[in-house]
């Protein structure tokens, strides 16, 4: 199949059927109300399911149910939507099942806005939910990533059993862009009889599975969170990925952004070099795990006076910059929120900013 | 070479629709491609605006301060964008619509009665097939017969009105020719 041209909403479903997810659970919520549209249709057309929750509280849990039998499911949402479904997350993820949540993510606090934004780097990255537990997060800078991501965030959630979000911002969703579906990400179903309650019938072992985030004898609890962070200081170790820009020679600056952020960062990047001033970039494509080694290294080389971490948010991701560098150099942020995104030439004029004195 | 193109008039004039087909034309003949809505809390009847960058390289910034080429269907859209276009850009103005000029004497202006236009062609709705292909022809960003197949494309599910749009389409050119 060659190229088409789709809006990433409708890419995003897409994508999730040729993984092999045939079940569907959402609430409708702007900038992200047309996956629910076009799975309605398609989803039907596959013998799948689309089931439109009374709310995103709902919604959470329907996916719980699904993982919980051993089903492949996702839902997407968008910022207040995802608040909504942060408990549900936290019982997932204690349970132990794997699912998919897309957010595309608009301003906030509250209601805020229905224009991109990346305000919910904490809430994805550090919890949202209550409790000791870790989302995988993937944050794709265009339509043909977003694809790919979600294609590959289904088995990167069975193989951790672990929910993976896939942390997009409006345009993401909102932008058309030609795309493929790639044949090799297509997903075969795995093998969940170990653990999901789907069903005593076919399996060789007749003991039951339980499905559970009730741990009340303390050293019990104690062991299932030593479990779970045995998890996901694994997927530190085999699954961070990132991309480095212009970071081959020397360079005075170096960016840290992600999405669609960073794409202007990286136009900003062009422009700077043809006026002869050299600025690297690393673009976290995983925001959990955090490519803290790679930040760190590019921020270390000599030559490189400062790293900014450029956001649409008030200074999140550049916790885990400062994180990352250990004192290598100096960290400075830079972001806007509510739904402006930054031009070029604004990151030019800060990156020029932060260079003088 | 990259360049981008705005298109701008009030909801329900097909704005989207005339990005979308240039956007598709621009995959087809092989350019990297974005085509970006204007998705605010806008109405029926408000502002829409919807840029397309087309490329021979991959495609960075979907933000863009200074579009190369504006195609303006009403006055807001004209005075909200004329300022910012590039120079050497072509500024497409719908002059059924609008009384007045971009004030630019470095772009390529055209201002033509669209909607007119459109009316004889067989009807108003076809506004922004007059437009789109008037604008292809006078820019040269892709070649009109290329154009003309995707315009085809997009109605193959409404095939009464790939007449109307064939003709909307001869309108446009013509007029970007000759004036």
């Amino acid at each position: 199949m060659g190229k088409v041209l789709m809006k990433g909403n409708e890419a995003i479903g897409e994508a999730a059927i040729r993984a092999g997810c045939l079940n569907y659970f959402a609430y409708p919520i702007t900038p992200q109300s047309e996956v629910a549209e076009y799975l309605s249709r398609r989803m039907d057309e596959v013998g799948g399911v689309f089931l439109q929750g009374e709310s995103e509280v709902a919604v959470g849990y329907m996916i719980f149910g699904a993982a919980g039998c051993g089903a492949r499911v996702f839902t997407t949402s968008s910022s207040p939507g995802i608040s909504l479904m942060s408990e549900a997350l936290s019982y997932i993820t204690c349970a132990q099942c794997p699912a998919v949540f897309v957010n595309i993510m608009r301003g906030g606090p509250g209601l805020g806005g229905i224009l991109p934004s990346q305000g919910d780097y904490f809430q994805a990255t550090k919890g949202g939910g209550h409790g000791d537990y870790r989302l995988f997060v993937m944050a794709p800078a265009s339509v043909q990533e977003a694809v790919q991501m979600v294609m590959e965030a289904f088995p990167i959630a069975e193989k951790y059993r672990n929910p993976v979000m896939i942390l997009g911002d409006g345009l993401i969703g909102q932008m058309m862009e030609p795309v493929e579906f790639p044949e090799d990400l297509v997903v075969k179903p795995t093998n969940k009889d170990e653990w999901a309650t789907n069903g005593i019938g076919n399996r060789s072992d007749d003991s039951p599975n339980l499905v559970k985030s009730l741990f009340l004898d303390p050293v019990q609890l104690n062991s299932h969170n030593l479990m779970l962070k045995a998890k996901y200081d694994r997927m530190r170790r085999e699954d961070v990925r990132y991309e480095a820009y212009n970071t081959d020679g020397d360079y005075r600056a170096l960016i840290v952004s992600y999405g669609t952020m960073s794409r202007v960062c990286r136009t900003a990047i062009d422009f700077l070099k043809e006026e002869g001033l050299e600025v690297a970039m690393i673009r976290p494509q995983t925001l959990f795990p955090f490519p803290e080694e790679a930040v760190r290294d590019a921020a270390g080389k000599a030559g490189c006076q400062v790293a900014v971490s450029i956001e649409m948010s008030m200074g999140q991701m550049v916790e885990d910059v400062e994180r990352s560098i250990q004192g290598r150099c100096p960290v400075e942020w830079y972001g806007k929120c509510g739904g402006e995104v930054p031009t070029p030439e604004e990151i030019m004029d800060v990156v020029r900013g932060m260079l003088k004195g | 070479m990259q360049s981008e193109v705005m298109f701008a008039g009030f909801g329900g004039q097909g704005i989207l629709l005339s990005a979308k087909i240039l956007a598709y034309t621009a995959m087809e003949a092989g350019y990297e491609v974005v085509w970006i809505p204007s998705y605010g809390p806008e109405m029926r009847g408000g502002t829409a605006y919807c840029m397309v960058i087309m490329s021979d390289r991959p495609i960075g910034s979907p933000i863009v301060k200074n579009p190369m080429h504006l195609v303006a269907m009403n006055r807001p859209s004209l005075e909200k964008f004329a300022p910012v276009v590039k120079p050497g850009g072509v500024v497409l103005i719908n002059s059924s619509l609008i009384p007045v000029r971009s004030q630019r004497d470095d772009v390529d202006e055209l201002a033509i009665p669209v909607n007119d236009m459109a009316i004889e062609a067989g009807s108003v709705r076809s506004a922004n097939i007059v437009a789109l292909s008037a604008f292809v022809a006078r820019s040269g960003v892709l070649s009109i017969d290329d154009l003309r197949e995707s315009v085809k494309k997009e109605f193959a599910r409404k095939a009464k009105l790939i007449p109307l749009n064939m003709e909307a389409m001869d309108r446009g050119i013509e007029a970007a020719q000759n004036a």
